[in-house]
């Protein structure tokens, strides 16, 4: 699981074009949204994305998504359970 | 009851690699695409506004602009009643083409909302108001070129009829590597009227 | 002396007719442009959305003009304008076109941007069919462009600039901005339903809307009406939601009330935006509670034409208009049930009412807000 937390953060960061934050930034138990790394409704929006394109993971209730996104550590958990990709 | 005078205060222009402020140039780089000189930009100026790198060209071009014209401008840091007055071409094209794209390969179709909202000129109007909590008229028009009759008329009346106690009047123009931003802060007292003879002479010196 | 400003003709081409009378007649009997789709060119999996028949469309144009240079989007809205062009255009004609995306659709299958997708060319070619004298002023304001573009309008013309103007508001339904909103989370896999407690995400449509705006009186018809207060307020919040407190909306509420000279009390109805995404209908009641109408009638039609975009706000303001003219508040069509954490009185049935002051607000992408209020004469 260690690697796809590491992919995770590249992803995120990338992906949500968070330009001064590294890696090495964020904590695999961090909240990402809130206080935490600072996402709002729109970065929910792309993680739901992110979901579908690079793991095969379509998320019916959108509102899942909120325990889904927690932090990099329950990002992890529920795509090693559900990827098809 | 005395008229409301309203004055050209303060201008910046953003072209083809330089930025200039009331005629003064204030930044200039050998970047060749927009997002490595706009990203050149933020850092100089030390903008400190992660937000910045989630926007679209469009948005990143007026924000920039705007952040270089209101420093300094602003009677206090709570002045909120600064009207938006925007214009430009291509209104959202730029990124209307971007988004279009990932649409087009029905094998590969994951529509991105935050490519999305940006597919509507106004957004950079409402990134400007966020950042600087203008609590404020907006209006973003479409023309073929800078149109400054309407801009002056526009920006005078928003100040005579007490909609606006200042306003930021904007052509703000991009398409792909293409790019112009003309804005002019608009105020109650000055030197320089806001008139559209005032308002070419600026925008082509 | 400061001008009164009237909007004296109307007209709309929607799914629920080519014409106000048609489309007041099944908004009278409850029945909604609102239909599932199966077409594919929009979407995989079937949908809710209130579609303009193509085949209807092009009947009714072939009256008026047997050239094949219009895009779809042209072609609604020459319709539109074309019954309601009857003064000779000059210098003091003012041409305002509002729309989001124009003719986005022109974007698809293509290596080159078409000189059709910019909007002051769709503009002009408006303009050319009817001979409009003046440089067109298009708005592209998000979902407020069409309530806006009357404000603007009014604005010009108080200010002297313009004696009178012609308004074209249209938005075409389109893959574009449905896979958008798709990515949002934000359609309903149901007919909308504003307010409503069960409600789900909005329904797209499409429209187009056409008003004349005078300072002359005397084309002023008893039943017509009189622009008497407008603002334009950003939230300053978020792009995409609305203020939780309804700020810009009640600013631009405000704004207009103070120009208006009347009091929120005295207004008869409210025409609201009521997308019936969890978000704005929830914003919406905030703010009306805010400022004290939460008892005033309130709909949205959103529940007969899905979201029409750049047309919502005129849209919503000719039927406004037909409301006043004839005494009667139209049901929120979709509400069963109050969904919102402030009260707001939603019309729940069609009925008779005096309506001598209405409200119109929209709200839209961008945290932008716009209210107008118009009397009747």
């Amino acid at each position: 699981m260690e690697a796809l937390k590491l992919e995770l953060k590249e992803k995120i960061i990338k992906v949500l074009n968070l330009e001064d934050i590294a890696v090495e930034d964020v904590n695999d138990d961090d909240a990402l949204f809130g206080d935490g790394l600072g996402l709002d409704s729109i970065d929910a929006l792309e993680l739901i994305v992110m979901l579908d394109k690079d793991y095969g993971i379509k998320l019916l209730d959108p509102k899942e998504g909120k325990a889904i996104f927690q932090s990099i550590n329950s990002m992890s958990a529920y795509i090693t359970e559900h990827r098809t990709k | 009851m005395e008229e409301i005078k309203a004055y050209i205060t303060a201008y910046c222009k953003i072209e083809k690699n330089q930025i200039s402020l009331n005629g003064e140039t204030v930044f200039h780089s050998e970047e060749v695409s927009f997002q490595d000189f706009s990203k050149k930009a933020y850092q100089q100026f030390e903008f400190n506004y992660p937000k910045f790198f989630k926007m679209d060209n469009l948005s990143k071009l007026a924000f920039l602009a705007s952040e270089i014209i209101l420093k300094g401008n602003l009677e206090s840091e709570t002045e909120n009643n600064v009207a938006l007055l925007f214009a430009n071409k291509s209104s959202s094209l730029d990124t209307d083409v971007k988004y279009q794209k990932s649409i087009s390969d029905k094998n590969e179709y994951f529509p991105s909302p935050a490519v999305f909202v940006y597919t509507l000129a106004n957004i950079c109007m409402g990134e400007i108001s966020i950042k600087n909590q203008f609590k404020s008229e907006n209006c973003f028009f479409i023309f073929d070129a800078f149109n400054s009759q309407f801009m002056a008329d526009y920006g005078n009346l928003l100040m005579k009829t007490g909609k606006a106690e200042k306003v930021l009047c904007a052509w703000t123009e991009l398409y792909q590597e293409e790019y112009q931003v003309f804005m002019c802060l608009v105020s109650k007292e000055g030197n320089l009227e806001n008139t559209a003879e005032n308002l070419e002479k600026l925008y082509k010196r | 002396m400061q001008r009164e400003i009237f909007i004296t003709e109307t007209n709309i081409i929607t799914p629920l007719g080519f014409d106000v009378a048609t489309n007041i007649q099944n908004i009278e009997n409850k029945i909604s442009g609102i239909q599932l789709h199966h077409d594919k060119k929009f979407s995989e999996n079937p949908f809710f959305g209130a579609m303009i028949n193509d085949q209807e469309l092009d009947a009714a144009f072939a009256k008026i003009s047997t050239s094949s240079e219009f895009t779809r989007l042209e072609k609604m809205m020459i319709l539109a304008l074309h019954p309601i062009v009857k003064t000779v255009p000059d210098q003091k004609t003012a041409f305002l076109l509002s729309t989001t995306k124009g003719n986005i659709t022109e974007l698809e299958n293509k290596n080159e941007l078409p000189e059709s997708a910019y909007l002051q060319s769709l503009a002009k070619k408006i303009a050319a069919f009817f001979n409009f004298k003046t440089e067109p002023i298009v708005i592209s304001n998000a979902c407020v462009s069409g309530i806006l573009a009357v404000a603007t309008a009014k604005r010009l013309i108080e200010a002297n600039l313009y004696d009178d103007a012609y308004v074209i508001a249209g938005d075409e339904f389109s893959e574009f901005v449905f896979s958008g909103f798709s990515s949002f989370q934000a359609l309903s896999d149901r007919p909308c339903k504003p307010y409503d407690s069960a409600r789900n995400g909005l329904n797209l449509g499409e429209a187009t809307v056409a008003v004349y705006i005078t300072s002359d009186k005397n084309l002023a018809k008893k039943g017509d009406v009189k622009i008497i207060g407008d603002g334009a307020i950003n939230d300053a919040n978020h792009i995409s939601g609305p203020s939780r407190t309804g700020e810009g909306l009640v600013r631009s509420i405000e704004s207009a009330f103070k120009e208006s000279g009347i009091q929120a009390s005295q207004i008869d109805y409210i025409s609201a935006h009521g997308t019936a995404t969890i978000y704005n209908d929830e914003m919406e009641a905030i703010a009306f509670n805010r400022l004290g109408m939460k008892n005033i009638p309130l709909n949205s039609m959103k529940g007969f034409y899905g979201h029409t975009l750049g047309a919502s706000g005129l849209l919503e303001t000719v039927i406004g208009i037909e409301s006043a003219r004839k005494n009667r508040l139209y049901v929120s069509l979709g509400f069963d049930e109050i969904g919102v954490s402030e009260s707001v009185n939603i019309i729940a049935e069609n009925q008779d009412s005096d309506i001598k002051y209405f409200l119109k607000t929209a709200s839209g992408f961008g945290g932008c807000n716009t209210a107008v209020i118009f009397e009747k004469i």
